[in-house]
């Protein structure tokens, strides 16, 4: 079945899947894992070279960026004016005007501090980047920032890094129903399955970081979560059956033998 | 010379150009990102731009995140 292409802000991709670099036991392990979750984005946070030991080897070192579309985040940022400072810095070391924007409102759960969010979201916006900020499921703020100028809608699933899969379907499905730009379910999944159900639920991608990296296995995951994004999808665009109550044969009910 | 450089209290002998500080530094230019005194410097200013004393310095690059 052929597919509408994966666009962002003009920018095509060729996976549905969105990966991230942090977490990993090694960059050699995530090398692999990228490999094999046949993305063309990765994420990357922006923090300070580490001056005293120097000995550490560089990240990019591990990241094929002929291939993959690096984009940094905001990751960890609690205010919009630090949020957008970290953009402009990740914009200068990385040469794309991407930013995956987060601005984080609680240190426990790391849920997004919508006001602040799309507050960022304006003024980067107008300062020219192409703005893809994580948010809570809220489909009213979804559409705020849609209205702000987002190139995209990143509603969380489950908390980042909990792997607790798609707790919140029904606003998933609300926000893909209201969504003028690409939605992508970032945070929360935690195994394959969860990958595949929000695809189901008509996301255009899938971002994720720890169900890879803190996997047991990270390249067979990144190899699983490969799949599931494209079984998702199909399943999506060939529209499942719906839910009933009761069964319903699928053997012809005539012609039983001794009847 | 004291500068702030990401944050630490980092000496110098004499004013240095922010490219001369990341060869001392031994760090790639073509990877990272520099806010001089809160003002983000283009990659082709590295060697034309000066530290002088006082001066605040933070130097970042990409690291592993989500």
């Amino acid at each position: 079945m052929t597919d509408t292409p994966f666009v962002i802000a003009g920018r095509t991709f060729t996976s549905r899947l969105i990966v991230g670099t942090g977490k990993y036991p090694s960059h050699a392990v995530m090398a692999q894992a990228h490999e094999a979750s046949g993305a063309d984005m990765v994420t990357v946070a922006v923090r300070r070279v580490n001056i005293s030991d120097r000995s550490k080897e560089s990240l990019l070192d591990y990241i094929d960026t002929n291939r993959m579309f690096i984009l940094p985040n905001t990751a960890g940022c609690y205010t919009a004016d630090e949020a957008i400072r970290t953009a402009r810095l990740g914009r200068e070391a990385g040469l794309s005007n991407w930013v995956k924007l987060e601005v984080i409102g609680d240190e426990r759960t790391l849920f997004p501090d919508n006001e602040a969010l799309i507050e960022a979201t304006k003024v980067l916006v107008k300062d020219g980047f192409v703005v893809l900020p994580y948010t809570n499921d809220d489909p009213i703020a979804c559409r705020k920032l849609e209205d702000a100028g987002a190139a995209a809608v990143m509603p969380l699933g489950a908390p980042i890094g909990s792997g607790l899969g798609i707790q919140n379907v029904n606003n998933i499905r609300i926000i893909r129903e209201f969504a003028r730009v690409p939605l992508i379910v970032d945070a929360g999944v935690g195994t394959a399955s969860d990958a595949a159900l929000a695809m189901e639920l008509g996301a255009d991608g899938v971002l994720m970081n720890t169900a890879i990296a803190g996997a047991e296995k990270p390249v067979a995951m990144a190899q699983a979560m490969r799949h599931a994004v494209i079984a998702g999808r199909l399943a999506y665009l060939a529209g499942r059956i719906p839910k009933k109550m009761y069964a319903s044969a699928s053997s012809p009910v005539e012609g039983m033998v001794g009847r | 010379m004291i500068i702030t450089l990401n944050g630490e209290r980092y000496e110098l002998d004499e004013p240095i150009s922010v490219a001369g500080l990341l060869a001392r530094l031994e760090i790639d230019p073509r990877r990272v990102a520099i806010e001089h005194n809160l003002e983000i410097i283009k990659r082709h200013t590295f060697t034309d731009v000066v530290i002088g004393e006082g001066d605040t310095l933070e130097i970042v690059n990409f690291v592993g995140g989500g």
